[in-house]
């Protein structure tokens, strides 16, 4: 339990580590904990800035997606009207043309009863005055029994 | 673990461990090491503890090469473990230095970095068995070894006296010297304040010189002495766990001491050594398993010392874990001293 020079030496060795380590230990260790402290500062900022910022996005991304599915919507509806008008249309066109075609083919039916009925009437016409001359033996003068042939033509 | 001047006794077991190898200059035999307590004794002042200074020197470069690696590989990427382990110590230091000292220094935080590691690994060499190391120095032919720095009075005191250098310079550039020379002789008691007449201050002042005087001179001594004693005591404690339970004693350390005499040989010892550190090692390499580890090293523990020495391991084992509480607390407390310390130098109060 001696007090010697030891104690000098020690502390003079104290003195040299404390140096050191004030010199090229505590600066560049503390440089660096505090870059990193400031990094990791950033990065946290950053993230929040991206969590907002995607935030925001997702808003926007709703906002578009309503707005789309609203103008599709619309696109739908004019479509459906749109449909719903053409087939009114095509409706209404075929209708008429049914009619055009009916009335077309009523006109035909009328005129081809009207031939049919002159024809028939000049046939009944002659078959009559065959038929008289026939039965009287003899000519009828069409010229004069016209009187008389037109009012059986008209009764007919 | 005795040399041939003592026998093999309790008492020189213990003296022997608690004698530094000292150089110096003996009155008789000139120059050279010291032989025992009384020539160290006599040798004064100005002899120095090789082992002492040796261990210390070696811990602080350690310390230094360890942290200065870190600290020049060290930037604000993500770290690697040891990187990070050697951050988190010097986090802890920062916020301790922080907490406690509110003025701007570049010194006061490196200081207690420097007094906080290289303390801690100082007193970690007292978890090294006690014979080991004095052991290993007896076989190259040092006669004393004493591997723990801290429990040397020099070099607790050598700390603690440079730290308290550090305060003074430091009470001088903060308060100046009128400053730091009113806080000695206006404290506690202030002549002013107890409105004695001029003439009487002096008496005041001495007064107040003495007890500040006691209380500066107080906090090196203090320092110092604490560490010196805890680990001086602690170390004490290992030694005699291992005088009591393992000097020769034992179902087979006396079978083992009927066969090679008084002496047990070395190569025994480096034999059981290299078998306990080769079962370990298997173990870690994965090639025994648990349970067989364990039944192999009580047999190499029962074969090397018998049942006693077994006690003694565990006894060591759990001082040692008591210990490791102890040499952590240490290292902390004389750092927060200092930092407190530091803090009062630059403070008015």
């Amino acid at each position: 339990m001696n007090m010697n020079a030891t104690l000098v030496l020690n502390s003079i060795a104290m003195l040299i580590f404390v140096w050191f380590c004030m010199k090229f230990i505590w600066p560049p260790l503390l440089k660096a904990l505090d870059e990193r402290r400031e990094k990791i500062a950033d990065g946290l900022a950053a993230s929040d800035r991206a969590e907002k910022a995607l935030e925001d996005a997702g808003v926007e991304a709703e906002k578009e997606i309503r707005a789309a599915r609203d103008k599709a919507g619309e696109i739908v509806d004019q479509a459906n009207q749109r449909h719903s008008q053409i087939l009114e249309q095509a409706k209404d066109d075929a209708v008429s043309e049914r009619q055009r075609q009916v009335n077309a083919a009523e006109a035909e039916i009328a005129q081809a009863a009207h031939q049919a009925r002159e024809s028939l009437r000049a046939s009944v016409a002659s078959l009559a005055v065959l038929g008289a001359s026939k039965i009287l033996e003899k000519e009828v003068d069409e010229n004069t029994h016209r009187e008389l042939l037109d009012k059986l033509i008209a009764e007919i | 673990m005795a040399t041939e001047g003592e026998a093999l006794t309790a008492s020189g077991y213990i003296q022997h461990h608690l004698v530094n190898l000292t150089f110096g200059k003996h009155p008789e035999n000139g120059w050279g090491f010291a032989h025992g307590v009384e020539e160290a004794a006599a040798m004064g002042f100005w002899a120095v503890h090789v082992d002492t200074m040796f261990w210390a020197l070696l811990l602080g470069i350690i310390f230094c090469v360890m942290f200065r690696k870190v600290a020049k590989a060290s930037n604000s990427g993500v770290p690697t473990r040891f990187q990070a382990f050697v951050e988190m110590v010097v986090e802890f230091v920062d916020e301790s230095v922080k907490d406690s000292f509110h003025g701007t220094s570049r010194l006061v935080a490196p200081l207690a970095l420097t007094i906080f590691m290289w303390t801690f690994f100082m007193n970690f060499m007292d978890l090294i068995p006690v014979d080991w190391l004095p052991s290993a120095a007896m076989a190259v032919g040092i006669d004393y070894q004493k591997v723990v720095p801290t429990t040397d009075v020099n070099a607790t005191m050598g700390m603690s006296i440079t730290v308290f250098a550090l305060m003074i310079i430091y009470s001088l550039r903060f308060k100046g010297v009128g400053g730091f020379a009113k806080e000695l002789v206006m404290n506690p008691l202030n002549p002013k304040d107890l409105g004695l007449p001029v003439f009487a201050w002096p008496l005041v002042m001495i007064f107040n010189l003495v007890v500040e005087m006691a209380s500066l001179l107080a906090k090196p001594v203090s320092l110092g002495l604490r560490l010196f004693g805890n680990l001086y005591a602690g170390e004490l404690i290992f030694i005699l766990i291992a005088l009591v339970f393992t000097a020769g004693s034992g179902l087979f350390g006396a079978g083992l001491s009927s066969i090679f005499g008084d002496h047990i040989p070395a190569w025994f010892w480096i034999v059981a050594s290299v078998a306990v550190f080769a079962t370990l090692w298997a173990n870690m390499k994965g090639k025994l398993n648990m349970k067989m580890t364990l039944w192999l090293l009580l047999a190499e523990i029962l074969l090397v010392g018998g049942m006693a020495f077994l006690g003694g391991q565990l006894m060591h084992f759990g001082w040692a874990v008591f210990h490791i509480m102890i040499i952590i607390l240490q290292a902390f407390i004389f750092m927060m001293l200092t930092i407190v310390y530091m803090s009062m130098a630059t403070e008015h109060h």
